[in-house]
């Protein structure tokens, strides 16, 4: 059974200059112990889209009736979109739901030792005592890589560096051994050589604690590293999903190859790099029909400006919502 | 040859004084010891992790920051400066000829001010043009090398996204026609597809206006296709410096090749083939002796610990610094 099953999702945003449209019919699933990479430009939704699981989006965003996001635990079935008070919301956030961040830094309170930040949310989340707590986070902490733990236990965010931050951030969110884990850009704001690790530890961390993570990255080279499948999001709709090795080697949305494209390859120095044409088009300017048709190098005519595409199938388990890929299908 | 360096460093010193406290005063070396020549019309890339000093390089060739020790030497054909020393009008005239170019575009522009008035400060601040016809007109033909929208001129900043305000800095930064230009982290904020677009407009400037760019970046294969010639940083030293291709072809220094293996290869099936460099750059405060990355460093031995290595010239124009270059060969960290 999955772990996560995400329906026809639809995230809307009142603004000032008018009604924002988010996440657009976004449906997927995920198993347990299985990575999704979640890759789009910024302003994709990917992050939107990754929040509403923990319904941690901001108070002006209204969910349409049809968007259902169900959580399947030990003991019974959540559905996350009936969800109201803090308390209820506790399960999604923290408890079978851990988020990772992009900036560690911004996401420890200064003013608290990193220890008492892991021993808080684990008194809250489980039915440790104090000194259990302890314990656990202090081994978790040497579970990571993180040396000299029962030191580091008492220190501030500003006293480690970038790495040892993110790896602390990773072992405060799997002490509550949470189901999922939604990783947003956990190594974009660090080096190479420290990125590097901080995949590796989190792929034996999958391997140990068998958890679902969704894997939200802009970084396709980091996505082939770590996910089993892939979903590429553009303007709030998922406009391609399958399994990572056939998206990335026979992508078939032109804007899956665009992305493919633009990257810097390093066995081939002399090759141009072609960037997906024009600017992402503003949430307030949603083009019609297929979103992608203002920037697309293969569009076919009126139907991508008129039509939204369906998913057509590509693949085993490789969808692209892209009209070209459905008249490829019915001529075949 | 050396009249055609645009510019020219030998041991190169940038240091800052930390700790304010009577006896905690500490010395932090940033930049230790650079000796780099940069060929006039070239793109030469700096790459290093984070504390490596690129940036702080960047900026003392750019007088942004006090030179401690060492030459640095600026010479465009029509001027040369020794910028140990330059100060006054002579500075004045620099900060004309040598430009930066920010990292993140979000935080490089006023808010406040249209997207003609942030390209036109330079000029008006400088005293390069007279009349407002002048400086218009000098705005908008920059404009159009940078392929923004002259429509947009009268828009203030929000109303772009990154990779059009990346444009918008890259415009600002040559207006003043510059001869060298310092583009730092400049597409690290930009999302691939943007990054390939601005990517290739800096390209397409060197080419057309011959202008000289020190390109630093954390991302190889960014500078892999951006750059003649690349020196790689650590700990405020240049660890190897080479022609973009040999260095590609051929890394020497042990941190070059972790470097190389660090980038995530588009290839799933290539996973865990990664070579991985353990622990993290040392604090600039509490340098290691001898060969600054012994302490990373797979390959070292008691000389390391020891002994600073030379930078020696393994082929022409491929200098490296480790004292094992020569048995090390085509050996990958183990």
């Amino acid at each position: 059974m999955s772990l996560l099953n995400v329906e026809n999702l639809t995230l809307q945003f009142d603004t000032d200059e008018g009604r924002i449209t988010a996440v657009d019919n976004v449906s997927f699933s995920l198993e347990p112990g299985e990575v999704m990479g979640l890759v789009g430009e910024s302003g994709s939704g990917k992050s939107v889209t990754a929040k509403s699981l923990m319904k941690l989006n901001a108070g002006n965003g209204h969910y349409t009736p049809e968007s259902k996001i169900t959580l399947h635990l030990d003991d019974g079935p959540v559905d996350v979109m009936s969800l109201k008070t803090p308390r209820e919301m506790q399960v999604v956030r923290g408890g079978a739901i851990s988020m990772i961040f992009q900036e560690p830094m911004a996401s420890f309170a200064p003013a608290l030792t990193i220890g008492k930040q892991m021993v808080e949310q684990l008194l809250i989340h489980s039915d440790m005592t104090k000194k259990q707590a302890k314990e656990l986070s202090i081994e978790m902490l040497d579970r990571v890589g993180i040396s000299d733990a029962a030191t580091r236990f008492g220190q501030y965010a500003f006293e480690m560096s970038g790495g040892m931050r993110q790896r602390a951030m990773i072992a405060m969110a799997l002490s509550t051994k949470p189901k999922l884990l939604i990783a947003d850009e956990p190594t974009t704001a660090l080096d190479v050589t420290i990125q590097a690790q901080v995949i590796d530890l989190m792929k034996d961390l999958v391997d140990e604690f068998h958890m679902g993570i969704i894997f939200i990255t802009h970084d396709l080279g980091v996505v082939a590293q770590t996910a089993d499948k892939v979903a590429v999001m553009y303007l709030g709709r998922m406009i391609e999903q399958g399994p990572v090795r056939d998206v990335i080697r026979r992508p078939q949305h032109p804007y899956t190859q665009g992305l493919l494209d633009a990257l810097p390859k390093l066995d081939d120095l002399e090759a141009p790099l072609t960037p997906v044409a024009g600017d992402i088009p503003s949430p307030l300017e949603r083009p019609s029909g297929c979103v992608f048709h203002t920037r697309c190098p293969k569009i076919i005519g009126d139907v991508c400006k008129r039509d939204v595409p369906q998913w057509a199938d590509t693949g085993e388990n490789h969808r692209t919502a892209c009209h070209l890929c459905a008249e490829k299908g019915e001529a075949a | 040859m050396s009249d055609d360096l645009l510019i020219s460093t030998r041991d190169l010193c940038v240091e800052f004084k930390i700790g304010g406290g009577l006896f905690t005063k500490q010395i932090l070396k940033a930049v230790d010891g650079i000796s780099i020549d940069i060929p006039r019309g070239s793109f030469f890339g700096v790459v290093g992790e984070s504390g490596s000093g690129k940036t702080t390089l960047g900026r003392a060739l750019l007088k942004a920051v006090p030179i401690a020790r060492g030459d640095a030497n600026y010479d465009d054909g029509e001027v040369q400066y020794d910028l140990t020393t330059l100060a006054g009008p002579e500075l004045k005239d620099y900060r004309k000829r040598a430009q930066l170019i920010f990292q993140d575009p979000y935080a490089a522009l006023s808010p406040r001010m249209t997207v003609r008035d942030i390209i036109a400060e330079p000029l008006e601040v400088m005293g390069l043009t007279k009349t407002r016809e002048e400086t218009d007109a000098r705005v908008r033909e920059i404009a159009e090398k940078c392929r923004l929208n002259l429509e947009h001129l009268r828009r203030f900043p929000h109303a772009f996204s990154g990779g059009q305000r990346q444009r918008i800095s890259i415009a600002r930064a040559l207006v003043s026609g510059p001869q060298f230009i310092v583009a730092d982290e400049s597409v690290a904020a930009l999302d691939v597809s943007i990054q390939a677009d601005v990517l290739n407009l800096l390209k397409e400037l060197q080419r057309d206006l011959r202008i000289t760019f020190m390109f630093i970046s954390h991302d190889l294969s960014v500078v892999a296709h951006t750059c003649d010639h690349v020196a790689v940083m650590y700990l405020g030293r240049i660890v190897e410096s080479a022609p973009t291709r040999q260095l590609f072809e051929n890394p020497r220094h042990p941190y070059t090749k972790a470097l190389f293996s660090a980038i995530p290869s588009l290839d799933p099936d290539d996973r865990g083939k990664a070579q991985k460099l353990e622990g993290e750059i040392p604090s600039p405060t509490n340098q290691p002796p001898g060969c600054k990355f012994h302490t990373r460093c797979p390959f070292a031995t008691d000389i390391c610990k020891r002994e600073e290595p030379p930078l020696d010239t393994c082929e022409e124009g491929h200098a490296v610094s480790c004292h094992h270059w020569q048995e090390l060969g085509e050996a990958v960290p183990a």
